[in-house]
């Protein structure tokens, strides 16, 4: 039998413990949305401050001109580098994309089994490597052997780069594609390889140009490869085995000038690399991955999108 | 002699190629071979990296022996040429961890507000924005850091602080400049942390929303049900997903080394926040230029760069095992 004091004192004692817990839970939920207002102002702050200096150092002559020398009034543009940059982006898709579109398609077609595993590790540990190792690495195998820097060994460095994400994300999207789609084509007696070809490649088209762009954006903005590989140049490319400008490096070099009219012009070459990454990410979405859930899932949890 | 063997070849190769296109079975097998060699051409590159960075860096390793590791002598000048990379080591690790001790907690509080707390609407675009910044490349980060953020933290934080605890302090000592190890690791944090907290929210949104019922039944409330049901479902994964975030703190190179200062040899040795410092990424990319081909100062930093490879690629097996497991066993939950 309880009796009206016990009744008394439960109730306190209840109302003492849920009054402690949601206070618990007021104070966590506030210490969480502290965590996202302090993580997210410096990261807002680093694209507004981009986008306002930036957006003031642009002008065609900035887009298209050869950089001044050093220190003089006329501060020049950054046409070598843009176009450095797009040089780089193609040839290194050359290497990069094929091997690893049919990387991929073993990954995916015949990737089942422990030589599979072995290479899908590795293509993952490889896609994480700090970039500047496999600068060193371009260094010593391409540029120490030919003798000079040049835009071979810059574009072979990034090819490196873009591997494992193309390889990666073409093997997702490849399994996405129904089986039942392959058995139709083997009922029909195609062979395999045209099974690949024609059939899956086809229905997973989509997956596969937004890891190939989402490649391509991640080597427009790498610069510690670089710095071994292309070496820099205020002049516009001139034969393929010799040094080259790129947007990254640039900035790089730009930043580390002293003078008013660099850090201008560093805010102009960050700008229009940024609008270069970002507008692929956001295409990318937009373009691809909204009607695609599933692939999209996939791709961020293997850091393609990060 | 020769030209009936080449006829005979180029009639062979003919003769092939007509038969591929009637869809003989060797093309399926050429198919597969080729399949085969993209895939091992990734193993090949893993393999040359090491056995290049090994050879380039040979010279070193012979004149230093193990000193190359433990020492800190950093002299490039000929004829009394000695390198120690323990200080740049020592601030590899000091610099990332203080980044990850400000990172982890700052990561988890976003991916715990976007998978648990936050409303609809502003779920999609924040996570977006999240997304997005771990797409901005490093070398703009550190402009940043060296424009903006370095007035900043001189003026507000570090002056402050040293104001209060003077040079007795032994982390607070030196003065306040801006560019030091302090700075790189602030930059460093905020450059990891989309990237922890965009796995980290995969990684709870990935928890069975069956396992939050459960505990929401029991009446616990929103932290409650994080702390009995998320967490124990995701450690795994959220460990791997800060070891994944320290494996690019710890590669992390351009904005590094714009703004830790750059000090070399002895002084490179991590001993107060407001100090210069270095790191293994940063001395390779700030002594590159100067480095003679064929050199042993060149070998030194070859060598540096396989100290590099050797920690990034333990930290990131260990990370893939992790984040691995959590996935084979929650592969349905991630895309249901």
């Amino acid at each position: 039998m309880i009796t009206p004091e016990q009744r008394a004192e439960f109730r306190t004692y209840f109302r003492y413990n849920v009054g402690r817990r949601l206070l618990l839970d007021k104070i966590v939920k506030g210490t969480v949305f502290l965590c996202v207002v302090v993580a997210i102002v410096p990261l807002i702050a680093i694209l507004v401050d981009v986008f306002t200096n930036g957006s003031a150092a642009l002008s065609w002559d900035f887009l298209t001109k050869i950089p001044g020398a050093v220190g003089s009034d006329d501060p020049g543009g950054i046409g070598p580098a843009i176009q450095g940059t797009i040089v780089l982006i193609g040839l290194s898709s050359l290497i990069g994309v094929p091997v690893g579109v049919m990387g991929g398609i073993f990954l995916s077609e015949y990737g089942n089994n422990r030589y599979g595993r072995t290479v899908r590790f590795f293509n993952d540990v490889l896609a994480e490597f700090p970039t500047i190792v496999i600068g060193v690495f371009t260094f010593v195998l391409v540029v120490l052997t030919i003798g000079n820097f040049s835009v071979w060994a810059g574009s072979f460095a990034l090819s490196i780069v873009m591997l494992p994400i193309v390889m990666r994300t073409t093997e997702e999207s490849l399994k996405l594609v129904p089986v039942t789609y392959r058995e139709a084509g083997y009922a029909l007696g195609i062979r395999r390889y045209r099974v690949v070809f024609t059939i899956v490649l086809n229905s997973a088209k989509s997956g596969l140009v937004t890891g190939i762009l989402l490649s391509v954006a991640r080597i427009a903005g790498e610069t510690a490869p670089l710095v071994f590989t292309i070496l820099g140049s205020s002049q516009f490319i001139n034969g393929l085995d010799g040094p080259i400008d790129a947007l990254p490096l640039r900035i790089w070099r730009l930043s580390s000038l002293p003078y008013d009219s660099a850090v201008t012009q560093g805010w102009g070459a960050a700008f229009v690399l940024i609008i270069l990454v970002l507008s692929i990410n956001i295409g990318v979405r937009y373009l691809f991955l909204q009607k695609k859930e599933k692939t999209f899932l996939k791709f961020k949890r293997l850091g393609a999108i990060s | 002699m020769v030209d009936p063997l080449i006829s005979g070849l180029i009639t062979k190769c003919i003769m092939m190629t007509i038969k591929m296109k009637k869809g003989s079975p060797h093309v399926d097998k050429i198919f597969k071979y080729v399949a085969i060699g993209a895939a091992t051409y990734v193993l090949a590159i893993i393999a040359l990296i090491v056995f290049n960075l090994g050879t380039g860096s040979a010279q070193v390793w012979q004149q230093e022996g193990i000193s190359f590791l433990t020492g800190s002598d950093w002299n490039s000048v000929e004829g009394r040429e000695s390198y120690g990379a323990a200080p740049y080591i020592m601030g590899t690790l000091v610099n990332a961890g203080i980044a990850m001790a400000i990172a982890i907690p700052l990561s988890f509080g976003i991916a715990m507000f976007l998978s648990e707390l936050s409303p609809r609407l502003l779920r999609t675009p924040l996570a977006m924005v999240i997304e997005l910044l771990a797409a901005v490349p490093s070398v703009v980060y550190g402009l940043w850091g060296l424009l903006v953020f370095r007035s900043y933290i001189k003026d507000w934080i570090e002056a402050p602080l040293h104001n209060v605890f003077g040079d007795n302090s032994i982390i607070f000592a030196g003065t306040p400049f801006g560019l030091d190890i302090l700075t790189a690791s602030i930059v460093l944090a905020i450059m990891i942390i989309p990237t922890i907290a965009s796995i980290s929210k995969e990684i709870m949104m990935a928890v069975p929303n069956s396992q939050r019922e459960a505990a929401y039944m029991l009446g616990a409330t929103k932290w409650e049900a994080f702390r009995l049901a998320v967490l124990p479902y995701s450690k795994s994964g959220l460990i791997g997903a800060c070891i994944l975030g320290l494996g690019r703190a710890v590669g992390e190179t351009m904005a590094v080394t714009m703004l830790i200062g750059n000090a070399t040899g002895a002084a490179a040795f991590p001993s107060s926040l407001f100090q210069p410092g270095q790191t293994l990424a940063s001395i390779v990319a700030n002594e590159f230029a100067e480095a003679s081909q064929g050199g042993l100062h060149l070998a030194a930093l070859v060598g540096i760069g396989l100290i590099l490879f050797m920690m990034a690629f333990a930290i990131n097996v260990v990370a893939h095992l992790l984040v691995a497991k959590v996935v084979k066993s929650h592969e349905g939950a991630v895309l249901a």
